[in-house]
């Protein structure tokens, strides 16, 4: 019960102190709003288009939104010391870091919630399957957060953190068929895609909004799922080996 | 230097602290060298040493911040390496720098903290206004962390180490970079904790800090402990000492040696161009040592007795200079 009063006050802690602030809301509103009406208005051919191009917005605004925040607010918080406070308390690593990367996987599931609002004014959604929707979004949050912490304990300056997000945020537009399909894309970089997680959550989007996935829904969540526990058990390591000298 | 590892006895059932040949390494540097020392419950250790020396080092490998290389540490029952976190419900730290969140307020960086501890929100709301109160922040308490000053901030900072009434207190340097004013009020915290049976581990640059707070004291010097004891035992030899600290004008270069050698049984030190440190295992005759200068040309500006301290002893056993420590902990303090 200790352990759990220490998360949730964590995770309140990070909401009050970065994810609710002014500038970050505003970022969390503008942005899907800006992808979305990019992406929208330049499609140009009708309600059908607007579906096909949803996933796509979706899986962006929940990867941007989740690791822009995430890999900065750990950085400022080691750069600054504070995340000290937070190892010498007596709750395991892997408790205290599910409890900061909570804030981070809201935050991105929240930033889904636009385009899909935006798209519920343009065209019919009536037959998305949400069951299957909802828990891909969820899983490409904590993905991309994972990734953005990942990112986190790789650098020790925040500028960095945003530098190296880049690194891996741009590529997966294009390579993880999020706007065109993957065997669209030359050869020798399929593979590649392939390795990249947001590619089996745009997947499950894809399925669940147009059916148009190449994977069984199952296989896609336990990769996804797979990646998850990946990143987060490299991250650990890194922490470990890294900040506990 | 002569290294002497000496370790005085607080071995035993009540020891809350015990430390065996603790070894950091960093790169080629040797931070913490073999070390080992114990602490009875309740009291109160200084760990003495100039900058670099392998105080913070040794803070954060007890604290589970670090891990050592080598070596044993145990807070109460939990051996640090592995009970790791239940040790660590045992501990409060003050770390030398803010570890506190600059967006939040006074109060809501106590409750915070106190919530790390799994204390209730009732509960922590309580001790977060007690502490508040007796750090005397309570007109402060909403203001957020970012705007206080430096004597402000180190008190919030020791009222969060001590949110959750841990047994153990690490106190790394907890009146550097702080007014005259704060740093005392703190000291004043610090007996007042300690009367209330907390073990605190306390480093620090301040000789006098260390000699009137601490019960024992342990000196380190390049990572290892070369003297560790009580107060009065570290005073004793020179408590037997006479000493005087006189300053002459016009004086030659070679007066040293000549007063050397008119008065075998004292002991001579230049300490800087114009004072000279005297000291004896008798009385010291003030007459015939005046007459002997100023036949030989010099003025005495200035004569006083002077009180054995913890800095002669520190001086004597380190070979490290009090002024130098001094101009480190100034350093230190101008960069915080």
């Amino acid at each position: 019960m200790k352990k759990w009063i220490a998360f949730w006050n964590i995770l309140l802690k990070d909401m009050h102190a970065y994810y609710l602030k002014p500038p970050n809301i505003s970022w969390g509103l503008i942005f899907p709003i800006a992808w979305t009406g990019m992406f929208f208005i330049k499609s140009g051919s009708g309600s059908e288009s607007i579906q096909a191009l949803l996933p796509g917005v979706v899986a962006m605004s929940v990867l941007f939104g989740t690791t822009s925040m995430l890999s900065v607010t750990i950085t400022f918080e080691k750069k600054s010391r504070s995340f000290e406070r937070l190892l010498l308390a007596p709750i395991p690593l892997e408790l205290l870091m599910l409890a900061k990367t909570a804030g981070a996987v809201l935050f991105g599931s929240a930033n889904a919630i636009i385009p899909i609002i935006l798209a519920l004014f343009l065209t019919d959604l009536s037959k998305i399957s949400w069951i299957i929707v909802l828990p891909g979004i969820i899983l490409i949050a904590i993905v991309s957060t994972f990734l953005g912490l990942f990112v986190a304990v790789s650098v020790s300056e925040v500028f960095e953190a945003q530098t190296f997000s880049n690194f891996f945020r741009f590529p997966m537009i294009f390579l993880c068929g999020l706007f065109f399909p993957i065997d669209a894309l030359p050869v020798f970089l399929q593979p590649l895609s392939y390795l990249l997680p947001l590619t089996y959550g745009a997947d499950i989007l894809h399925g669940a909004i147009n059916e148009k996935n190449m994977m069984p829904f199952g296989l896609d969540f336990l990769i996804i799922t797979c990646f998850c526990a990946i990143l987060f058990y490299i991250s650990l390591k890194n922490i470990n080996k890294k900040w506990i000298t | 230097m002569k290294i002497i590892e000496s370790i005085s006895p607080a071995h035993g059932r009540d020891s809350l602290i015990e430390v065996i040949q603790l070894t950091k390494k960093f790169d080629d540097v040797m931070a913490v060298d073999n070390i080992s020392f114990n602490l009875r419950k309740g009291e109160l250790f200084g760990f003495l040493g100039p900058n670099g020396a392998g105080k913070t080092t040794t803070i954060n490998m007890l604290t589970g911040l670090s891990r050592p290389d080598s070596g044993m540490i145990r807070l109460g029952n939990h051996e640090c390496s592995k009970k790791l976190k239940a040790a660590q419900h045992m501990i409060g730290v003050v770390p030398d720098e803010s570890n506190l969140y600059p967006e939040l307020s006074g109060f809501d960086n106590l409750c915070f903290c106190a919530s790390l501890y799994g204390m209730r929100k009732n509960e922590r709301q309580r001790r977060a206004r007690e502490l508040l109160e007796t750090f005397r922040l309570k007109d402060s308490a909403d203001r957020k962390f970012a705007g206080y000053s430096k004597g402000m901030k180190r008190k919030l900072i020791i009222a969060a180490g001590i949110i959750h009434n841990p047994p153990i207190l690490f106190l790394d340097e907890p009146t550097t970079g702080i007014d005259v004013a704060s740093a005392r009020q703190i000291r004043q915290l610090i007996a007042d904790l300690h009367s209330t049976g907390t073990t605190i581990f306390l480093t620090t640059h301040y000789i006098e800090e260390a000699e009137r707070l601490c019960e024992r004291i342990a000196f380190i010097v390049k990572g290892q402990i070369v003297r560790t004891d009580t107060v009065e035992n570290l005073l004793e030899p020179v408590q037997q000492k006479k000493m005087m600290l006189i300053s002459v004008s016009n004086s030659s270069n070679d007066l040293y040696g000549k007063l050397s050698t008119a008065f075998p049984h004292f002991e001579f030190q230049p300490i800087s161009g114009e004072q000279i440190h005297i000291q004896s295992a008798e009385p010291i005759s003030l007459s015939p040592l005046f007459r002997f200068i100023e036949n030989h040309n010099a003025e005495i500006t200035e004569a006083r007795r002077l009180s054995p301290s913890l800095e002669d002893v520190f001086v004597r056993i380190t070979g490290i200079e009090a002024k130098v420590l001094k101009k480190e902990t100034e350093k230190k303090a101008g960069a915080a």
